[in-house]
Order: C-alpha cells, then sequence, then structure tokens
C-alpha cells in the first residue's frame, strides 16, 4: 500500500491492510439512537428574515447542479449550464451554483459551456454508479473526465470490498484514482444506502479522509435511502474530527434526496453546529441535487418579494 | 346512571387529503347560534395556505386532466356521500346558523342538489361555452374552454353549507383545484364537507378546506402567485379591497360578489362555472 502522503498522524493506520484495518474497526461506534434524536432536533430549528436570506443564497452557491440520467443529451446539459450560470434570470444578484455534474462523456460539453465563468465542472467516474468494474475501466473513465476538463471528479468506491472487509483494496483505489485526477478535485462517494450501518459510514468516511478524498459524499442518487440528515451527522464528525488530527480541512456532499429549502437549511444547521462554521462555503459543504435549486430560487423570490412564487415563474426542470 | 360527558372535539384543516394541525398550532372555539359551545377548529395560517396551495398545485394537473365525465362521476358520488350524512349535516347547520332542524334539513338537501347541478355540467359545459368559430379561410377554428388552474375561494361567512357548495362545487366541476377559507364562526359544515370529500373519490388536494378567518388568509392566497382566480365572497368589504389589491400583482382572475351575500336557494346559472374556464382557441388546417 501506498502510504506516501497520509498525514503523519495516520501513518500507523495505513501502514498495511491488517493495521487500517485495526484503525477502522477500532473506531469508535456511532450511537444511533443519539445520532438521530440530534438530527431530528437540529432540524427543527427556525431560520427566518435576514438569516434566511444568507442561508438560501449560502445554498445556492453551494449546489452541485447535476444530470446522471442515461437520457442526457448535449443540449440538456448546455441548457442545465445556463441555468448554472443564471439560476434566476429576472434577479441578477442570484448566486451561481458551485458546479455542474454530468457523466464523463457530456464534461467536455460543460467544460465548453462553462468556459470563463468559474463554476466547476464535476463528472462521475469509475464505473458509476456501481463501481463494479476492472480497476483498468475504472481509471480509464476516470482519465476520460480529467482530459475532457473536469476539474472535480465524484469516485464510488467498491462496495462489495468493502462490506467483505477488504479495507486495503478500497484504500488503494482510491489513492490510485486520486493520482489520476491530477488537479481535479476528488469526491468520493460512499453510497451509505448501501453501507448498512452508521458504523460503516465512519469507517467509510475515514477510509475515504485517509486515501485522500478532498471531499466524502453520501450517495449516488440512484439507491434508496440517499442523504439523511444522520449520515451527514456522522460524516460531518468525521471530516471535523480529521481537521482536529491534522489540521486539514475537507469536504462533504450529501447528495440525491435534497428537494426542498427546508430540507437544504437543516443541512446547513447541521454543517454549522456538527462540523463548525468554516464549512460553511462552497469548497467546504456542496449539495448534490437537480430539483433543489428550482426551490431555493422559490423561495428566495418569496423572500425578496414579501408573497409566495410559483413554479410557473422559475425554470424547472 | 351517571351522565356521560361527550367527547369534546378539536378538528383539523384539510390539507392534501389529509388532515394535519394548523402549522401554527392555533385553535379557536366554535360556538352556537346562542354562545354555547360546540368544538373547536384550527385556526389556520399563511403556512398552511402555502401548504396548502402547493397541495392544489400537485393534484392539478390528475383533475383537470381526468376527462369531463369521470369529474362528473366523482362529483356525484360525493352527492352521495352528503346524502349520506344528511343528519350529521343538518344538526351543524341548525346549530351553527340558529335555523329549526326542519329548515335546516331542506337547506341541506338543496346543498345536495346543487352539488348534484354541477357535477351534471362537467361534460355539458364544454358544448355550451366552447364554439366550432366561422373563420374567412381553409381552417377549421375551435374554441374550447380550459381549467383556470387553483381558486382560492372565500366561503361566504353566513351560509355555511348551502352557500360553501354553492361556491366550492362550480371550482372542482370546471377541473381547477380550490384552497377554501371556511366560514369562521360556522365552520363545522365545511369540516364534515372535508370528511366527506376524503372518503369519496376525490383525489388528495383537490379541495383543500382551511378553518379560520378570510379576512386574514385571503390577502395571502391573493398575493400567491400560484393561485390562479380568487372568490373573494367571504371576506368583509374593507378586506376585498385588500383581497383586490395583493391579486393585481399577477395575472388573476378575482370574482366579482354583491356586497352582501346573495340568497344561495335561488336557482344558480353558469356564471360562476364560466369565471374558472379559459377559453382556449385552436387552428386547425383544412384539407382541400
Amino acid at each position: 500500500m501506498a502510504t506516501a502522503s497520509s498525514p503523519a498522524a495516520f501513518a500507523d493506520a495505513t501502514r498495511d491492510e491488517t493495521s487500517l484495518s485495526r484503525f477502522l474497526q477500532g473506531l469508535p461506534g456511532v450511537d444511533q439512537v443519539g445520532v438521530e434524536a440530534r438530527a431530528a432536533s437540529l432540524g427543527t430549528r427556525s431560520i427566518k428574515k435576514t438569516a434566511k436570506l444568507w442561508a438560501i443564497d449560502t445554498a445556492i452557491s453551494m449546489v452541485d447542479l447535476t444530470t446522471l440520467e442515461g437520457a442526457d443529451t448535449r443540449g440538456k446539459v448546455r441548457s442545465l449550464a445556463a441555468k448554472a450560470r443564471r439560476p434566476d434570470p429576472d434577479r441578477p444578484d442570484t448566486p451561481p451554483v458551485a458546479a455542474v455534474c454530468v457523466y464523463p462523456d457530456m464534461a467536455a460539453t460543460a467544460v465548453e459551456a462553462l468556459a470563463g465563468t468559474g463554476i466547476g465542472v464535476a463528472s462521475v467516474a469509475t464505473a458509476f454508479p456501481s463501481g463494479r468494474s476492472s480497476r483498468e475501466v475504472k481509471l480509464a473513465d476516470v482519465a476520460l473526465a480529467v482530459d475532457a476538463g473536469a476539474t472535480e471528479v465524484d469516485m464510488v468506491i467498491d462496495r462489495g470490498a468493502f462490506l467483505e472487509g477488504r479495507y486495503g483494496d478500497v484504500f488503494d483505489e482510491i489513492r490510485a484514482v486520486k493520482q489520476a485526477c491530477g488537479d481535479a478535485h476528488l469526491k468520493v462517494i460512499l453510497e451509505t444506502g448501501e453501507l448498512a450501518t452508521y458504523d460503516n459510514v465512519r469507517r467509510a468516511s475515514w477510509l475515504g479522509l485517509l486515501a485522500g478524498g478532498d471531499f466524502i459524499k453520501t450517495s449516488t442518487g440512484k439507491v434508496s435511502p440517499a442523504a439523511t440528515l444522520p449520515v451527514t451527522h456522522v460524516m460531518l464528525q468525521a471530516v471535523r474530527d480529521w481537521y482536529d488530527a491534522t489540521g486539514e480541512l475537507r469536504g462533504v456532499k450529501p447528495a440525491g434526496g435534497i428537494r426542498s429549502t427546508k430540507d437544504a437549511l437543516r443541512y446547513l444547521v447541521a454543517v454549522h453546529e456538527v462540523a463548525g462554521e468554516e464549512w460553511l462555503t462552497p469548497e467546504l459543504f456542496r449539495f448534490g441535487a437537480s430539483s433543489l435549486l428550482s426551490d431555493l430560487v422559490l423561495q428566495r423570490r418569496t423572500q425578496h418579494d414579501g408573497h409566495y412564487s410559483g413554479p410557473d415563474y422559475v425554470a424547472v426542470d | 346512571m351517571s351522565d356521560r360527558v361527550s367527547v369534546a372535539k378539536t378538528y383539523k384543516l384539510y390539507i392534501d387529503g389529509k388532515f394535519p394541525r394548523s402549522e401554527s398550532g392555533r385553535t379557536y372555539p366554535v360556538t352556537d347560534s346562542v354562545g354555547g359551545f360546540l368544538a373547536n377548529a384550527s385556526h389556520a395560517s399563511r403556512k398552511d395556505v402555502r401548504d396548502a396551495v402547493s397541495a392544489a398545485r400537485k393534484a392539478f394537473g390528475g383533475w383537470s386532466g381526468a376527462t369531463a365525465y369521470n369529474r362528473g362521476q366523482v362529483l356525484y358520488r360525493v352527492a352521495e356521500m352528503l346524502e349520506g350524512r344528511r343528519e350529521q349535516f343538518a344538526a351543524e347547520v341548525s346549530a351553527c346558523e340558529g335555523v329549526p332542524t326542519a329548515e335546516a334539513m331542506s337547506t341541506v338537501d338543496t346543498a345536495v342538489d346543487r352539488w348534484v347541478w354541477y357535477a351534471g355540467w362537467t361534460d355539458k359545459i364544454a358544448s355550451v361555452l366552447g364554439a366550432a368559430n366561422p373563420v374567412a379561410g381553409p381552417y377549421f377554428s375551435f374554441t374550447v374552454p380550459e381549467p383556470t388552474g387553483i381558486a382560492a375561494v372565500l366561503a361566504p361567512q353566513s351560509s355555511s353549507l348551502l352557500g360553501l357548495v354553492s361556491v366550492l362545487a362550480p371550482v372542482v366541476a370546471t377541473g381547477c383545484t380550490a384552497v377554501v377559507v371556511s366560514s369562521a364562526d360556522r365552520p363545522l359544515p365545511a369540516i364534515t364537507l372535508s370528511e366527506v370529500l376524503a372518503t369519496s373519490d376525490v383525489p388528495g388536494g383537490v379541495v383543500n378546506v382551511l378553518t379560520g378567518r378570510a379576512d386574514e388568509l385571503g390577502p395571502w392566497l391573493a398575493s400567491h402567485a400560484d393561485v390562479n382566480a380568487v372568490d373573494p365572497t367571504g371576506a368583509s368589504p374593507g378586506a376585498r379591497v385588500d383581497v383586490a389589491q395583493q391579486a393585481s400583482g399577477t395575472v388573476k382572475r378575482v370574482l366579482t360578489v354583491p356586497g352582501d351575500e346573495p340568497d344561495w336557494t335561488r336557482r344558480p346559472d353558469i356564471s360562476r362555472l364560466r369565471h374558472y374556464l379559459e377559453a382556449k382557441t385552436v387552428w386547425h388546417p383544412k384539407g382541400t
């Protein structure tokens, strides 16, 4: 196993497969009842007026506007890019989103459509969404995305290997993908809906962080349940602990199932309370979503106009 | 034998086919015409308005897309259920409006007849308001009426059942979906009507019933950009001005209503149906 870039604090943990296994198995267990109760109680917090406006704008700037369908066309990617640049054309002060997230073969189209805007292009890779393919194919997938100009790569971990306990394989794969990414940011998708327990989510989060993922991401959006608040709590705790141990800031991206502004605000409260204020930036927290943006724009209008808006007035995709 | 303690009820709202409490948590006591306690009702807030409108929007596609014949069948079914609860409605109308039971019973019967009358119009109104237009060219030109969208209905304050049915039935008969604010002081028939709707075949969200103050909720409904028509019947004269002003921010149909509540027992006409329909004209090339 390559250990070159593991922070000194965890050099021991990543020395070989046995010690990695021991480290991950030795992580404290997650108190399921506690984390669910805490997530639910933070979810009841009420955010109003200027704080709400700030939160909506922040949430818009954190959206990875996503289209991952078999029916994606270049035209659809281009229209998504247009929406990413100006989520609400009637109100030019609406911030642009963080990135557009597409399949690797659409990355070039997205890069072209977003040139000069500062909006990132994220491409899923490594045989997304199942991750069931050989290492060569996965790395070729990554190369396809990076060569097309993707600035961020969303990889899926091999859940099969993880559940079998072959942590070393998963670790090496993330390492290899990270290397293949070059300058592109790497987001590691844990697919928490398939990991079964919060303990596994915590282990997978640490595995992703140890192997060098810049972000850990909950889900592909293709498996139910996708992102949930308690799972995101566990992952936020991991990046917080990582920061405390190493001084490095890593990000979290919940994806899938976040459709309303209300949901998004609950996540922002969790980010603030579990990880900390410094994570309230698109560099360290993202929403993987498609329909969320429309609702954020609707609610932003409601706040500014003083009356409720409707889906007739925004671009609903 | 000791006297039985009766169950004092706290009724809830009817939104999206479910019976939620008001988001505000508010309730208010409902009294009969001489001040005796009848029940508690939820006091709806603007958040409930918001939820009801999104439920109505969600239901609009299915309800407006259903065939007119199907809508008619569903509405006849509602009339059957109304008839089945005749005694309960009569007791509530009698208590709320302070009329003798016999008169209340006749009001209920008129209300059922009114519902049937509007149910019958579902598949006939297109023939009356639609047209094949004569045009000077090789085209067919048709005009067909289409439902306006979401209607906010401020139900009459005094006529708690017949008035309510007279303003609600034309909305759903055309294929529109409704957010109804019931009479504030006499909400019980509206609550029972929502129980009827919930147990008949009307899809959830087609009719949403809020109990509360029309003057408080009316302006929020009128300013809501996703509401397409407003019937301000139940608002006070001052609040009607407010409703009209708030409605002017969007393209919204505001029904012109008389200053005082009309006599609801009078034979209805199709003017209310017409109010909730838009004329769509289609030109189609004629083969030569």
